[in-house]
């Protein structure tokens, strides 16, 4: 992949996509019972490993030659990182509210 | 990048955003559960994919990493116990801000080797800005909440020897704080003038690391599930701030979202708790360590006792806290609210403190997972009024959350609205010992004319006590 020059516009449409997102993230939660508290905690968690998007495009790009072994190890690392946070975070959410919602329908 | 790239990052954003929306209601949770999942699948088939035909995918490199990740983080997740699910969460917080910063090195370490490509004007701006910051944030969640693990534990065990998680913060650490942070600041500025020095970048994650440590380390007692929420808040910024190095907007996009409903999340909590984000950041608050010694002393009493006192109530009143977390004994705590339901007629309810063992949630998890109904489980705010209509307040292992200590305005507990088991009629608590809690504060309650105390492992007693009941 060659590295794409960036230009004023990009930064203004990243800068604007990242403050959107900010402002979409406050509204999003707004009330949530104490029960939630920790699934919603670790389920956000598991979507902020999503920088195994760039570890993978990092990883990719260095073993191709292109770029040193270094950064490509440091990538590697950040894969096997990112997707324990990524798979980890998503199955543990998953049991927890098992617990909680599985059992409410029965109780209901 | 190709338009079918962005329209699957835009379905990828969109599937996170209903998740996380969806992840705030009781019925929706676990479908919200799945559709972040989902938002992650399409993004990394996506980018896979866009790799292999922009040129051939390393599958073999990728694969591995992967599958090993992959791996490791189920097994953690499905062998962890319920008790150490604090724990864990904090673990995978700190490796995702790790891989963040791990990612933002790895793109500065190319320009570093390849002295021709370090970009110019704006970009290298934007790059090093970017990269700065990420790597601020990355790192600091990493130690942060590392430590902020062993925190949950109490300690770590070196070579058999079971060393305290220390707590310290005298107040002449916060403005070492604001310095550090300002440090990474004109580093940051100074690594834009002098790309090729490496020095600086290496004063940034050391820096960097450091913050991690002064920030959590003074910081105790009830505070530790505030603090998590903040850590994960903060590594959903570093992944943000990846995504303007590489200028991928799902980097982007998620990980602002995250920090942002992080942050609200972290608020909520804290409001739960009656204090303020800045309160808990920098002011020192409980797990002083240096806990009180005990003289005074009470006399246990035993099972059959407090069998015979339940068999008169009309409403008993169950306030679970860690010490039941730590003996698992939930079935045991079930069982005992059906005898008695069954052989007396007793209304039984539980009340459950916004913090109770060592996360908000905790108790919650753990009764659902005994098949306590829903219906019984009330939050503190509702069921304190009916403390005193109430018979028996059983307290199973909880302590901080129920010291009338916190009333009082001051010491460590000062402010933390608590459950007022202390207003029922009678109290039978169920706890090893008269020792203090994690806040290492003396409980009155223990002390109480009305207190009937059962010294022993949870299951242990609450075994005898459902037989004790059987026998009535």
């Amino acid at each position: 992949m060659i590295p794409e020059i960036m230009t004023p516009e990009d930064l203004i449409g990243n800068v604007t996509l990242f403050i959107l997102a900010i402002f979409l993230g406050f509204e999003l939660i707004t009330k949530v019972p104490a029960t939630l508290h920790t699934p919603l905690m670790s389920g956000a968690n598991a979507i902020s490993g999503i920088s195994i998007i760039g570890a993978l495009i990092g990883s990719n790009v260095a073993y191709a030659g292109q770029h040193t072994v270094v950064s490509g190890i440091l990538a590697f690392v950040a894969v096997v990182l990112a997707m324990i946070n990524v798979v980890g975070g998503f199955a543990v959410t998953n049991r927890m509210l098992n617990m909680i919602a599985g059992k409410k329908r029965r109780g209901a | 990048m190709e338009d079918w790239v962005s329209v699957g990052y835009l379905l990828s954003a969109a599937l996170f955003i209903f998740g996380l929306k969806k992840l705030g209601h009781p019925r929706t949770a676990p479908f919200g559960n799945q559709l972040g999942a989902l938002g992650m699948l399409v993004a990394v088939i996506t980018t896979i994919l866009s790799m292999q035909l922009a040129g051939g995918a390393e599958w073999v490199l990728i694969g591995a990493g992967l599958v090993i990740g992959s791996l490791i983080g189920y097994w953690l997740a499905v062998r962890v116990e319920m008790t150490g699910m604090p724990e864990l969460v904090a673990m995978f917080n700190g490796f995702g801000g790790a891989a963040s910063a791990l990612v933002a090195l790895s793109e500065i370490w190319k320009y570093l080797e390849n002295a021709e490509e370090i970009p110019v004007g704006l970009e290298l701006t934007v790059t090093m800005v970017a990269a700065g910051l990420s790597a601020l944030v990355g790192w600091m969640t990493l130690t942060g909440s590392m430590l902020a693990m062993y925190k949950l534990k109490g300690g770590i065990s070196v070579f058999g020897k079971w060393i305290k998680t220390p707590t310290w913060g005298p107040s002449w650490l916060n403005p070492v704080k604001i310095i550090l942070m300002l440090t990474v600041g004109v580093l940051i500025y100074l690594s834009i003038c002098e790309p090729t020095n490496t020095d600086y970048m290496w004063g940034i994650i050391g820096i960097s690391c450091a913050l991690g440590i002064i920030l959590v380390l003074p910081i105790g007692g009830a505070d530790m599930p505030v603090v998590v929420s903040l850590l994960n808040s903060l590594s959903g910024i570093a992944a943000a701030f990846t995504g303007f190095i590489i200028g991928n907007s799902v980097l982007i996009i998620a990980g602002s979202l995250v920090g942002a409903s992080g942050l609200i999340l972290t608020f909520i909590m804290c409001k739960a708790m009656n204090r303020t984000l800045l309160d808990v950041l920098f002011k020192s608050f409980g797990g002083s360590g240096e806990k009180v010694s005990l003289t005074r002393t009470k006399i246990g009493s035993d099972a059959d006792e407090v069998a015979m006192m339940i068999d008169g109530a009309q409403k008993i009143i169950i306030v679970p806290g860690y010490g039941m977390a730590v003996s698992q004994c939930q079935h045991q705590v079930k069982e005992f609210a059906d005898l008695i339901t069954e052989k007396f007629g007793t209304e039984v309810k539980y009340a459950i403190h916004p913090v109770a063992g060592r996360m908000p949630g905790h108790m919650n998890v753990l009764l659902a997972e005994a098949s306590v109904p829903y219906e019984q489980l009330i939050e503190m705010d509702d069921i304190n009024s009916e403390f005193p209509d109430c018979d028996v307040a059983v307290v199973i292992g909880a302590n901080d959350t129920t010291n009338p200590a916190a009333r009082s305005g001051e010491g460590p507990l000062a402010g933390m609205p608590i459950i007022d088991a202390d207003m029922a009629r009678t109290v039978v608590i169920i706890k090893r010992s008269l020792s203090v809690g994690y806040a290492g504060v003396d409980n009155e309650l223990f002390y109480m004319d009305k207190t009937m105390m059962l010294f022993g492992d949870g299951k242990a007693m609450m075994s005898q006590l459902n037989s004790a009941i059987k026998e009535i």
